[in-house]
């Protein structure tokens, strides 16, 4: 060899192997580890994968997603999903990212909407095309400023329910996402939980889905984020794409205002 | 023909950085799936980096490495516009190589 490897830093896969390092805290070396991975995040393949799919011509209409409107005109992707959800004439409605893809899906494709909501997420064996075009819309966002608007009275009054679904206490554990997600300093096993009514803390939680989940290997969407939260507190499960996830998703979105979007993330 | 890798190498005082993000199941074999089956064992054993047609890195995998792996090393030399290849192989024989551009960093 005449070019010497002078150092083979890190034989990483997602799963830290570090070379051992003075006095550093755990969580400094969680944080080093988050860094040093931070640009071989596998949502890249995710975020490629829509893209082509944004492009694809499908459904019975025989047309691509290229005319999508998601807010900020027919076929603007770059900065969309920093101003989402947002109220939409057309619908009369407001969405959020996924709502919106799946009213294009169906309006521009011919796709049915019904079908698509039924099994919406990613699975081992088969991949979600409508959270694969997520992840893609998502990532044009990066490093753009979040910058929700509840000047419409349509999302003014999503963001008020959000505000209430978010400490509204039901099912069986008598729970709400403010159980968990409404004091400081606190963990679940081994995680940190962000007190999301704390500006800081909700706009790092917001900023950083859609994210890669290295324990599933797949990169997940916020309405996968918020079926699962409701999951886990035993609440029914939702509708994808419904209204009550759209309020909550409104809510959280508002609370990160003014911070620079920076998914899609990578989780444990 | 296993799926495209994404391959960045920066070079910064004479060395060069490079990151590779591939992606691969990585299966290890002991695994099973939903209805009990043992799912096959299906990972990458071997990966190498060539620049300007000689070895500047060469890597044993095994089952312990996650899925879509991402590998990061440096070498001494390479010049920016220079190509960067890299290839892996995998249990099954299945192979891949991918080339890309060093940038200046």
């Amino acid at each position: 060899m005449n070019i010497k490897s002078i150092l083979l830093l890190a034989l990483v896969a997602n799963g830290a192997a570090y070379a051992a390092e003075a006095e550093v805290s755990d969580s400094d070396r969680i944080a080093q580890y988050r860094e040093m991975i931070s640009d071989g995040n596998p949502a890249d393949f995710d975020e490629m994968r829509g893209e082509s799919l944004w492009k694809a011509v499908a459904g019975p209409k025989q047309a691509t997603l290229e005319q999508c409107d998601l807010g900020k005109g027919a076929g603007v992707v770059k900065g969309a999903y920093a101003e989402l959800p947002r109220f939409f004439k057309d619908t009369g409605r407001v969405q959020d990212l996924e709502s919106r893809l799946l009213s294009c899906m169906s309006t521009l494709q011919g796709l049915n909407a019904d079908e698509i909501a039924a099994k919406p997420f990613a699975t081992e064996k088969k991949p979600s095309d409508i959270s694969s075009l997520a992840t893609y819309v998502v990532g044009q966002s990066k490093g753009i400023k979040m910058a929700v608007s509840v000047k419409h009275p349509k999302e003014k009054e999503a963001y008020e329910i959000g505000k209430r679904i978010f400490s509204y206490r039901a099912g069986p554990y008598d729970f709400a996402c403010s159980t968990c997600h409404a004091t400081s300093n606190v963990r679940i096993r081994m995680q940190d939980l962000p007190n999301l009514n704390v500006k800081k803390d909700a706009q790092a939680a917001y900023t950083t889905w859609p994210a890669y989940r290295v324990s599933q290997g797949l990169t997940r969407s916020f309405q996968w984020r918020l079926n699962d939260c409701f999951r886990q507190q035993r609440f029914p499960e939702p509708k994808f794409a419904s209204e009550a996830t759209v309020d909550l998703t409104m809510y959280l979105a508002v609370s990160a205002n003014g911070a620079a979007f920076a998914g899609p993330g990578l989780k444990r | 023909m296993g799926n495209p890798m994404k391959i960045r190498a920066a070079v910064k005082d004479g060395v060069t950085e490079v990151k590779i993000l591939m992606q691969h199941e990585m299966e290890t074999g002991l695994r099973k799936d939903a209805d009990g089956t043992l799912v096959p064992a299906w990972f990458i054993t071997e990966v190498k980096a060539q620049y300007q047609g000689r070895s500047v890195m060469e890597a044993q995998f095994g089952q312990s490495v996650s899925k879509n792996p991402y590998l990061l090393f440096r070498f001494k030399g390479g010049a920016a516009g220079e190509k960067i290849n890299v290839s892996w192989m995998d249990n099954k024989g299945d192979k891949r190589s991918d080339e890309a551009a060093i940038t200046a960093a």
